[in-house]
C-alpha cells in the first residue's frame, strides 16, 4: 500500500496567540511555528504501517508558504519516503485544500490518506472530510485506533458517546485523533537523512485550482476578558463564597 | 428561501445539541425545515414537529440510516439541498464528521462552530483554541454551517405543529460498514449540557482516585469532566474529555482539580460562568481563569469540600 500524509504549519500548541492591535488576525511574525498536533500523530501512524510491512511508501504533503515544507522535511526525518509542497501564500481554506489533495491524489494514486483530525489554527476541522467527499472515498474521522486489513481497514473512532468502530474500504481517507498514538522523535542521524530525501515542489496555480477565499475575515478580535479572580484561603471560604456570593451551589 | 437542519438522534429521541442549534438555525432564517434521518424513526420526526421554531419536518425512513454513516445520510442531504439557503447541524462529533462532506459536493466553503450569528451571511467563530474571535462573511450563494451547541440555548420542545412530509432517500455507500458503538451510559447529567462540571486532571494521578471527584459530583448532581492528560494516561474514558479537541462546555460551575490549565483544556472551559481550580501548584496557568482559586492538595481538599458540601442544608439542582 501507499499512504499520503498530509501536514500543515502552524502556530505551536504552547504559544499564547495574540491578536494584532488592527484586528486584521493574529500575531505570527517571531512566533514559533510547529506542525500541527494531530498531523504528527498521522506520520507515526503511516510510519509504523510501513515498520509493519502492510505500506511500501509514505509521501508526505503540505500545503502552503514557502516555510510549510518544515513540516514535509520533519515528515521525511521520522520516516516518511518523499515530499510534496504545494505552494500558495496567504489564506487557504479546507475546501480549496482538498480540492489540491484531490488533484494530487489523482496523480499519485495512494491506498490511504492520513491527516489530522483538526487544525489547532482555524480550527475548522473539514479538510479530510471534503477530500473523501470529492473522491467519493469513504471516511473514517476522529481515529484513535487503526486496525490495517486485506482490503480494509478497521477504524476505532473518537465520538461524544464514547467510541465507534467502523469497517472501511481501501482507498479512504483517516483523520486522526491526538490519542492514536505516541509521535516519536527524529533522531539526529535520521534527520540528517531527510534532508536528502527530495520534495517535489508545485505551484498550487499550476494545478488550475482556484484558492481565492471564499469566506471574509472581517476581523478578529480578543475574546472577551475574564474578571480576575481571587485566591480562597480554605475550603470553607470556598464553599461559602460558591454559596453565598456565587450563588450556584 | 429556507434553511435546512439536520437532526441528530437515536431513532428514538433527538439529541439534546440538535435543539441547541435550532435555537441558532430559527435566528439565522426563521422559516426552518429540519431534516431527520433515519430508520423506525417516526417518534423523532413527530417530536421535532412539536418544537415551536420548526416550520416543517422532512422525514426520511430507512433502514440505511439504521446507522450514523456520513457517507449515506451526505447523499441524502445534497438529495433535499436544492431549495435552501443554508444547510446547517450541530457542531460536535456528529455534525463535525457530517458537514464538511456535504459542503464539498455542493462546493460551498463551510463556515465551522458558530458561537454567534450576526446576520444570515456573517457569524463569529472561535479561532486558536478560543483566544481569538473571528468574525467572518460567507460570500457563497449557499452556506453550510455548524453550530456550537453550548453557545446556544436549547429550543422549546413542545407547543409547535409542524408539517411532517415523507422525503426520498439518498443512495447507500458500500464502503463504509458500521460494527459498533460503545456508549457510555451514566445516571449523571450530560457532560455537554450539565448545570455543574468537575473535572479531574493529571493531578489525580489514578484512575481510582475518580472516585473522589465522583463524590463530589453525586453531591451536587454534577457531569464529570476530565483533561486530556488524565484521558491519555488511562484514568478516565474519552468521552469525559474537555478542552480544544474534545468537548466545549459552559456549565453555571466548573471545578477543575488537578488540572494545570494548558491552552487547549482552557478552550473547553474558559466560557464557563464560574470557575474553580484546586491545585497544589500556586502558579498553575488555571488560577489566571479562575473565580475562585484554592491553592491545596486536593487528596486533602476534596474529602473536606465534600463534607463542607454535607453541612449544607440545601443545594440547588
Amino acid at each position: 500500500m501507499k499512504i499520503l500524509v498530509a501536514v500543515k504549519r502552524v502556530i505551536d500548541y504552547n504559544v499564547q496567540v495574540r491578536v494584532k492591535e488592527d484586528n486584521s488576525g493574529v500575531v505570527t511574525d517571531n512566533v514559533k511555528m510547529s506542525t500541527n498536533p494531530p498531523d504528527d500523530n498521522a506520520v507515526e501512524e503511516a510510519v509504523k504501517i510501513k515498520e509493519s510491512g502492510k505500506a511500501k511508501e509514505i509521501v508526505a504533503i503540505t500545503v502552503g508558504e514557502e516555510k510549510a515544507q518544515e513540516t514535509v522535511r520533519k515528515a521525511l526525518a521520522v520516516g516518511a519516503d518523499r515530499g510534496i509542497h504545494v505552494k500558495v501564500d496567504g489564506m487557504i481554506e479546507p475546501l480549496a485544500v482538498s480540492k489540491i489533495l484531490q488533484k494530487i491524489v489523482d496523480k499519485e494514486k495512494p491506498d490511504l490518506v492520513f491527516m489530522g483530525k483538526q487544525a489547532i489554527d482555524d480550527d475548522c476541522n473539514q479538510t479530510g472530510q471534503m477530500l473523501a467527499a470529492l473522491l467519493n472515498w469513504p471516511q473514517a474521522t476522529f481515529a484513535s485506533k487503526i486496525e490495517v486489513k486485506d482490503k480494509t481497514l478497521e477504524v476505532t473512532r473518537e465520538v461524544d458517546e464514547g467510541l465507534e468502530t467502523i469497517e472501511v474500504n481501501v482507498p479512504a481517507i483517516i483523520t486522526c485523533d491526538l490519542r492514536l498514538n505516541e509521535p516519536r522523535y527524529a533522531s539526529l542521524p535520521n534527520i540528517m537523512k531527510a534532508k536528502k530525501k527530495p520534495i517535489e515542489q508545485i505551484n498550487a496555480a499550476d494545478l488550475g485550482i482556484d484558492t481565492k477565499p471564499r469566506i471574509d475575515q472581517i476581523k478578529v478580535e480578543e475574546p472577551p476578558k475574564r474578571k480576575a479572580g481571587i485566591k480562597v484561603a480554605n475550603v470553607e471560604e470556598l464553599v461559602q463564597k460558591l454559596k453565598n456570593e456565587a450563588k450556584v451551589i | 428561501m429556507s434553511s435546512l437542519l439536520i437532526a441528530e438522534h437515536n431513532n428514538k429521541e433527538v439529541k439534546p445539541f440538535t435543539l441547541n442549534a435550532i435555537t441558532a438555525a430559527s435566528q439565522i432564517d426563521p422559516d426552518l425545515h429540519v431534516l431527520v434521518l433515519g430508520h423506525n424513526s417516526e417518534t423523532v420526526a413527530k417530536s421535532i414537529s412539536e418544537i415551536p421554531n420548526v416550520k416543517k419536518v422532512i422525514h426520511v425512513d430507512n433502514e440505511i440510516y439504521n446507522n450514523y454513516i456520513a457517507e449515506n445520510f451526505t447523499s441524502a442531504v445534497v438529495k433535499h439541498a436544492e431549495n435552501y439557503s443554508h444547510i446547517i447541524c450541530s457542531a460536535n462529533t456528529f455534525g463535525k464528521n457530517l458537514m464538511p462532506r456535504i459542503a464539498a459536493l455542493l462546493d460551498i466553503s463551510q463556515v465551522s462552530d458558530i458561537i454567534k450569528v450576526i446576520s444570515a451571511d456573517t457569524f463569529l467563530r472561535p479561532i486558536y483554541a478560543g483566544n481569538a474571535f473571528a468574525t467572518v462573511k460567507s460570500n457563497d450563494a449557499k452556506k453550510c454551517i455548524t453550530i456550537r451547541p453550548t453557545s446556544f440555548e436549547p429550543a422549546e420542545t413542545s407547543g409547535g405543529s409542524a408539517e411532517i412530509v415523507k422525503g426520498d432517500a439518498g443512495e447507500q455507500s458500500n464502503h463504509t460498514k458500521f460494527i459498533k458503538k460503545e456508549e457510555i451510559k451514566s445516571d449523571r447529567p450530560e457532560l455537554g449540557t450539565a448545570r455543574i462540571v468537575i473535572s479531574g486532571g493529571r493531578g489525580m494521578q489514578s484512575g481510582e482516585n475518580f472516585k473522589l471527584i465522583q463524590d463530589v459530583a453525586d453531591k451536587l448532581n454534577a457531569a464529570i469532566g476530565a483533561s486530556r492528560a488524565a484521558v491519555d494516561a488511562g484514568y478516565i474514558t474519552n468521552d469525559h474529555q474537555v478542552g480544544q479537541t474534545g468537548k466545549v462546555v459552559v456549565p453555571d460551575l466548573y471545578i477543575a482539580v488537578g488540572i494545570s490549565g494548558a491552552i487547549q483544556h482552557l478552550a473547553g472551559m474558559k466560557e464557563s460562568k464560574i470557575i474553580v481550580a484546586i491545585n497544589k501548584d500556586g502558579e498553575a496557568p488555571i488560577f489566571s481563569v479562575a473565580d475562585y482559586g484554592l491553592e491545596a492538595d486536593l487528596f486533602d481538599a476534596l474529602p473536606k469540600f465534600l463534607a463542607e458540601l454535607n453541612k449544607l442544608n440545601t443545594i440547588q439542582k
